[in-house]
């Protein structure tokens, strides 16, 4: 028989709801109708002329091909984010659940990366990698590799990848670790007797079963990838060089804070908005369709 | 009995409380970090120690963007400091505030502080100074781009260490350097400030139409002309060679040359300090290279760095106490002390004085090159300085479009044109809302 808690009062779920409540609009809700108005307006930084302009910010971005080459910036990062967040973690989980010896040691190990800041992951990955200071560097220098991310869009966009992926791996690996964990011993010792090897185990019992958690942490790091990996470039290539690693949430820092430009960057925060709501709608539409709880 | 003593317990607080002798607070918002932040306090508590009526309280707000953005959030929440240090990117977008800045040429006038603008280095004030002539922002920490070389460099290469004076010498002696096995032969910081920015004055030719934009917010870019577009075509060519390393937008190649890594360099002045106490190279100052056929080079060299905004929207009494802040900060001495010990330059002629007579510059010629540079000749309706809207995004479009040309992505006209193309639009904007 399920046991229910029925609130025989009127008022009190609404007034034990109220502070989450509260806090959602104001810290989250209120912001947002700010910035869509603002997005609409044209503004000086200190707010002595304002004027109503329309749809005229969106057209400009949408006619900058800048912005739009922002836009596959965004798609390549985070693709590369997420793949290899996930890939990587999923090995070492799996790695992992294995050990017999010590395992609790590399577990720690493994999560430790989690508790640093992102901005502190960039400035650490941006001394290993330091044109010319950085060790590995010196190693690829003596392998004749001209490495220098300052000016190689395309260094600068690896660079920024292994940060951002590496601060990431201990959360994606702890949960595919639970997941891993409570997958029933039998049906893996079945396979086993049956005679099937480790990898058609993986592939055709561990990673379906898995499946509610890769779809969980895909949504999570795609997220990620747009929002959280700020940081992340902020200390490192602060989207350069030549816009190489310049994706959207760091254009709309770098518009509205440092260059003062309200409108423009109010117009490019409801565009992102739209996307991420956009991009989570379609993974529960269609990937979910997928996983099997 | 007991009464009569309270009451007087309570006459005596009221006339020995602190209240009685309140003095009124200047808040100053900078961005001096480290041991410039150090100066800076030196300079509020002298200025405190001096009198009794004002207190300055001056504040570190993080980086200059930080600092510029904490203040405008700050006077949109009608809480403004009185006084605000904005880098020199920023000038434009502050003069356009018109409702949210006084002109300090007001301040000093309201406050009867007496006031000569003729007393500031011309290249320094000019900077600040609307055409009409009123200074609009206080000059507080101004540089100039330098060219630096490594001498020891010079010499293990077999060249004497002498500065090429000209960029025909000076790829002359690239070249030498990188065949006797320099790695990094030169280096730069600041791209657009020294390439585009000092380069146009040092050449006398315009950055943008209206003065540089001094003459009106309806300016445009134009630099691409054929001596822009040569000289950066020059700048890609050297870093095809090897001959230019690129290390980064601010300041990253600083520590390039102060490491002994590049053997030459172009940076800010203010990049001395670092260079000497990391001790590692023997080096010294000089002049920016300039390209000999161009008529009039070299003509004066234009200024980098921070001036002092003093924020609307306070008492009449507390802008008493900004403008005897500034007329205490105009003094020679003063100037002088910050002068030596920051590596700035001195904001008046006075100041300049006074340093050269303590015999400073015999010890320090570098300090002197930099005035050098900037007072080479009477500044031009080009050498004067530049004010863009908006211009912290219009450098960074033609330091991107930079960028593409040392990766060897684009060509220096097709680079140049786009970045006048996206820096115009830039401009545009700003102009519709400054209106």
């Amino acid at each position: 028989m399920e046991k229910r808690v029925v609130f025989r009062s009127a008022w009190l779920p609404y007034a034990l709801l109220a502070p989450q409540i509260a806090v959602t609009i104001v810290f989250f809700f209120w912001p947002a109708v700010q910035g869509a108005w603002f997005s609409f307006q044209l503004q000086d930084p200190f707010g002595l002329h304002t004027q109503f302009v329309g749809l005229q910010n969106f057209e400009a971005l949408f006619a900058s091909e800048h912005y739009l080459a922002s836009f596959r910036t965004t798609a390549v990062f985070s693709v590369l984010v997420a793949f290899f967040g996930l890939a990587i973690s999923l090995v070492l989980a799996t790695m992992a659940d294995r050990v017999l010896r010590g395992a609790l040691a590399y577990k720690t190990l493994l999560i430790w990366p989690y508790a640093v800041a992102p901005a502190v992951a960039g400035v650490l990955w941006a001394f290993l990698f330091a044109p010319s200071i950085g060790v590995v560097t010196y190693v690829l220098k003596r392998l004749g590799i001209d490495w220098n991310w300052i000016i190689h869009g395309d260094q600068a966009m690896l660079l920024v990848v292994i940060a951002s992926v590496w601060k990431q791996i201990s959360y994606n690996f702890l949960f595919f670790l639970a997941g891993l964990q409570s997958i029933p011993r039998s049906l893996i010792e079945a396979a086993a007797i049956d005679g099937a090897g480790p990898g058609r185990r993986f592939w055709t019992i561990v990673f379906p079963l898995l499946s509610p958690t890769t779809f969980f942490l895909l949504v999570v790091n795609i997220v990620y990838a747009f929002f959280d990996t700020f940081g992340v470039i902020d200390a490192t290539t602060q989207g350069g060089p030549a816009q190489a690693t310049q994706i959207l949430v760091y254009k709309v820092y770098y518009d509205g804070v440092k260059a003062a430009d309200l409108g423009g960057s109010s117009a490019q925060s409801v565009i992102l908005m739209f996307i991420v709501i956009a991009l989570t709608a379609l993974q529960f539409r269609f990937v979910e369709r997928r996983v099997q709880y | 009995m007991i009464m009569k003593s309270f009451a007087a317990t309570i006459a005596a607080a009221v006339l020995f409380s602190p209240a009685a002798y309140a003095q009124t607070e200047v808040q100053w918002w900078h961005s001096m970090g480290g041991a410039l932040g150090d100066r800076v306090n030196e300079l509020a508590s002298k200025f405190n120690a001096s009198q009794k009526d004002y207190k300055v309280v001056a504040t570190y707000k993080g980086q200059y963007p930080v600092s510029m953005t904490a203040a405008i959030a700050a006077f949109r929440a009608g809480n403004a400091p009185h006084i605000l240090q904005v880098f020199e990117v920023g000038t434009a977008t502050m003069m356009a505030a018109k409702g949210a800045i006084v002109p300090v040429a007001k301040v000093m006038a309201d406050a009867k502080e007496p006031f000569n603008p003729k007393a500031y280095l011309p290249t320094v004030a000019g900077y600040y100074t609307d055409l009409e002539g009123n200074m609009l922002s206080f000059p507080f920490n101004s540089s100039t781009a330098l060219f630096y070389i490594n001498r020891g460099a010079f010499k293990k290469a077999g060249l004497e260490p002498k500065a090429p004076r000209t960029w025909k010498e000076f790829t002359a002696t690239a070249e030498k350097l990188k065949a006797s096995g320099q790695e990094c032969v030169y280096t730069t910081a600041w791209p657009s400030w020294v390439h585009i920015e000092n380069f146009s004055a040092w050449h006398n030719v315009p950055i943008g139409t209206k003065q540089n934009g001094m003459g009106g917010f309806d300016t445009q870019f134009t630099v691409n002309s054929p001596l822009h577009v040569r000289h950066l075509s020059m700048l890609g060519d050297m870093a095809k060679k090897g001959l230019f390393t690129y290390a980064g937008r601010t300041n990253q190649g600083d520590a390039k040359f102060s490491s002994g890594e590049c053997a030459m360099f172009t940076g800010s002045a203010s990049a001395q300090g670092g260079i000497k106490k990391a001790g590692k190279v023997d080096w010294s100052a000089h002049f920016l290279p300039y390209h000999d056929d161009v008529k009039g080079a070299p003509q004066n060299s234009i200024i980098g760095g921070a001036s002092l905004w003093v924020m609307s929207g306070r008492k009449a009494e507390e802008y008493k106490g900004v403008a005897k802040f500034l007329a205490f900060l105009s003094r020679p001495e003063v100037q002088m002390e910050w002068h030596t010990g920051t590596g700035y330059v001195p904001i008046t002629m006075a100041a300049y004085e006074l340093t050269r007579k303590s015999g400073y510059y015999d010890k320090e010629p570098g300090a002197e090159t930099t005035i050098k540079q900037l007072t080479n000749k009477t500044p031009t309706a080009n050498s004067k300085g530049l004010r863009f809207g908006n211009f912290v995004q219009g450098r960074e479009v033609i330091e991107e479009e930079m960028e593409a040309v040392f990766a060897g992505k684009k060509g220096a006209k097709t680079a140049l044109d786009d970045a006048v193309k996206r820096g115009n639009e830039i401009l545009r904007k700003f102009e519709a809302t400054a209106k």
